[in-house]
């Protein structure tokens, strides 16, 4: 096997968000077959940490490398191999969950709709695959967007708060679904405030 | 060579620099400006065709120009900011909006003030006050962008991308108006002429544009110390120095 | 699947994905036809103002009519500016569609061509209608569509700059005029004398190239711009 890097590093990256600095100096590693949790209290930068390790937010100091490379000169490449899950689900209250995915998949990967429905019918919303999402409960939306997560067939995974609408079902959902994902060497940074039931490969990282 | 680029971009540096440059460029304006106001409302001879009223030129042309080249720097400091990421550079074009804004408000009127003798009225949609009013507008959208961001840094951004379209967009807007304008204006109507300029009616003109380019430098040094004290307020130099 | 290998970027080709932006929007849009609709009541209305303020002579409202068109046209295609990049952002779509792979630029250019297709497009539709209310003789409504055509192409573009600055302003919607308008006063001026000219007699030609290099300009340069702005709102 190659002596390669392997995975996302996030090395002592600063933020400040007006006069607030958000991050000072945070650094994590994630390999494959990880899971990472990033836990704190509100308002310490869980999701700007988030949208830094993706890219979208450039830090003040420190940077973020995927396999050894600093993912400023990656970034098409990074971005296609990670799907980031944020608090809005993202979608369109005019289009059908089906649609929705098929627009958000497609940019990735060419995906048809039998896997689409596949995806939607293990987050348990099939029933649902042909309603407009504006008629949708909260959890439910929470749910299709786990079938877009699923659906990217991405290593990495970015949540930010996936349990949030869920009931207990729900949460299980999720907690499967990570299992798998990291036992399939996939690799999961997830932001949450309830310890995720995952022995074993799970890791915490507490902001202040 | 690149650490005098990147000393530029330090807080304290410039802090310390603007104020060491102020008062060479207010003398060199003062001195500068007497002089072209002297040369120009006494020396220079009248104007053959315009008599007296064309003196205003020497107040006109350097803030129309100004106007510009405020205008230009805040584009170029904006592009170095959003490019090299430097937040002085950022300080820099906030420190010479309203300056700019100001210059291009004086070229108007002393465009429409000129404009009374010349044309009767004291506006006539004349291709370069057109232009300049355009101008205007430019400068009022880049500054009532930048603070409608909660964030400043992001506000800063905004109106630094704003301002280089902005810079992009003024020799088509300019030339768009000269052809809008000799589609419309019949022959009838006189320009405000450039007078043809012996040296004794140039060399006020350029010490004017000497003068106002140092009072810009001596406003905007003033400015970005300003600038500088609020956006750094967090750090522990600028407690400091406001406590010395 | 392996996570950690250093892929070549997404599978889907830009051209494809550019397709399924607009898809997407023009999908959006008929789900939503009063967002389409009212837009072009606005030009109407506003068209109606002028004679309303002004006089019913109809000899001055022919000298008039081409830049009372084109002012309207203009007022109304920043209306509908509002809605290019709102939704997107307040959703979170926006995040994914920067996360996508695909180039910001590729994306931000399909959805303004769609929204011109529904907006600026209607626009050219509609002004058949508001030219023979204003007296414009019909022999040169070609120029005038045409002129109308180039011009809220490039108002699209060039408005998308706008809107994509503003995004994440509250109540933005006076700001983005105040930032377009002064950049689209070439548009104004050589879309209204191509138009005047032609009623005039004279040769619109020079006009409607120099309005179709200035399309093209902006053609070329506003996408980068806008995605650029997209990226400042997005951090």
């Amino acid at each position: 096997m190659d002596s390669a890097p392997q995975g996302l590093t996030v090395e002592k990256i600063h933020v400040w968000r007006g006069d607030r600095h958000v991050l000072k100096g945070v650094s994590l590693a994630l390999c494959p077959g990880e899971l990472l949790q990033v836990a704190g209290p509100n308002g310490t930068g869980k999701t700007t940490l988030l949208r830094v390790a993706c890219g979208l937010l450039r830090p003040e100091q420190g940077r973020v490398t995927w396999c050894g490379r600093p993912i400023s000169g990656i970034r098409p490449q990074y971005q296609s191999a990670l799907v980031y899950a944020a608090h809005e689900p993202a979608l369109k209250g005019d289009l059908t969950p089906l649609e929705n995915l098929r627009y958000l998949v497609g940019l990735k990967r060419s995906v048809t709709t039998a896997e689409l429905e596949a995806a939607l019918e293990r987050t348990g919303v099939a029933a649902c695959a042909q309603l407009p999402v504006r008629v949708l409960s909260a959890g439910q939306r929470r749910r299709v967007a786990l079938a877009r997560v699923l659906a990217m067939r991405s290593g990495l995974w970015m949540l930010d708060e996936p349990f949030t609408n869920l009931d207990a079902s729900g949460s299980a959902l999720v907690t499967d679904l990570l299992r798998e994902h990291v036992s399939a060497t996939g690799m999961a940074l997830v932001v949450a405030h309830h310890d995720i039931a995952l022995s074993g490969r799970l890791r915490r990282l507490e902001l202040q | 060579m690149w650490t005098w680029f990147y000393r530029l971009a330090s807080p304290p540096y410039v802090y310390r620099s603007a104020a060491a440059l102020t008062p060479w460029f207010m003398t060199v304006a003062a001195i500068a400006i007497v002089c072209g106001l002297v040369g120009g409302l006494g020396w220079a001879p009248p104007d053959y065709q315009q008599g007296d009223a064309f003196r205003i030129i020497y107040v006109h042309v350097p803030s129309a120009y100004m106007s510009l080249f405020c205008y230009t720097t805040m584009a170029v400091a904006g592009a170095i900011g959003l490019i090299w990421r430097i937040k002085m550079a950022y300080a820099l074009a906030a420190a010479t909006a309203p300056v700019g804004a100001s210059f291009t408000v004086l070229a108007l009127i002393t465009g429409s003030l000129w404009g009374k003798p010349m044309w009767g009225t004291y506006w006539a949609w004349d291709p370069r006050l057109t232009s300049e009013l355009i101008l205007l507008f430019l400068y009022a959208g880049v500054m009532s962008l930048r603070p409608a961001f909660e964030d400043p840094a992001r506000g800063d951004r905004a109106a630094a991308l704003l301002a280089i379209v902005g810079v992009v967009n003024v020799p088509i807007i300019h030339y768009s108006v000269l052809w809008w304008n000799s589609l419309h204006q019949g022959a009838t109507i006189a320009k405000i002429g450039k007078p043809s300029m012996p040296a004794s009616m140039l060399w006020p003109l350029l010490m004017m544009l000497l003068g106002f380019m140092c009072f810009y430098g001596a406003v905007v040094c003033m400015r970005l110390r300003g600038e500088v004290l609020n956006r750094e307020r967090q750090s522990a130099w600028v407690r400091e120095a406001i406590k010395s | 699947m392996s996570a950690a290998e250093l892929a070549g970027g997404p599978e889907v080709s830009a051209m494809r994905a550019m397709a399924l932006v607009v898809r997407r929007e023009l999908r959006l849009s008929f789900r939503r036809p009063e967002q389409v609709l009212q837009p072009l009541v606005f030009f109407l209305i506003v068209t109606t103002l002028f004679p309303l303020g002004l006089s019913l002579q109809l000899s001055l409202l022919r000298d008039m009519a081409p830049g009372v068109l084109w002012v309207a046209a203009l007022l109304s295609s920043l209306l509908s500016l509002d809605s290019l990049f709102k939704s997107d952002a307040d959703d979170g779509t926006l995040d994914q569609l920067a996360l996508s792979g695909q180039s910001l630029t590729a994306i931000v250019i399909a959805k303004t061509a769609a929204h011109w297709l529904v907006s600026g497009a209607a626009l050219v539709l509609v002004s058949p209608l508001v030219g023979i209310a204003l007296g414009i003789p019909v022999a040169i409504f070609p120029t005038m569509l045409g002129s109308l055509a180039l011009g809220t192409l490039s108002l699209s573009w060039l408005g998308a700059i706008g809107a994509g600055l503003t995004v994440g302003v509250k109540r933005g919607n006076v700001l983005v005029s105040l930032i377009v308008l002064p950049l689209a006063m070439p548009l104004l001026i050589f879309g209204a004398g191509a138009t005047d000219r032609a009623a005039s007699g004279i040769s619109s030609a020079g006009a409607l190239y120099l309005l179709g290099s200035l399309c093209v300009f902006t053609c070329t340069l506003a996408p980068f711009a806008t995605a650029a702005a997209l990226r400042i709102t997005l951090e």
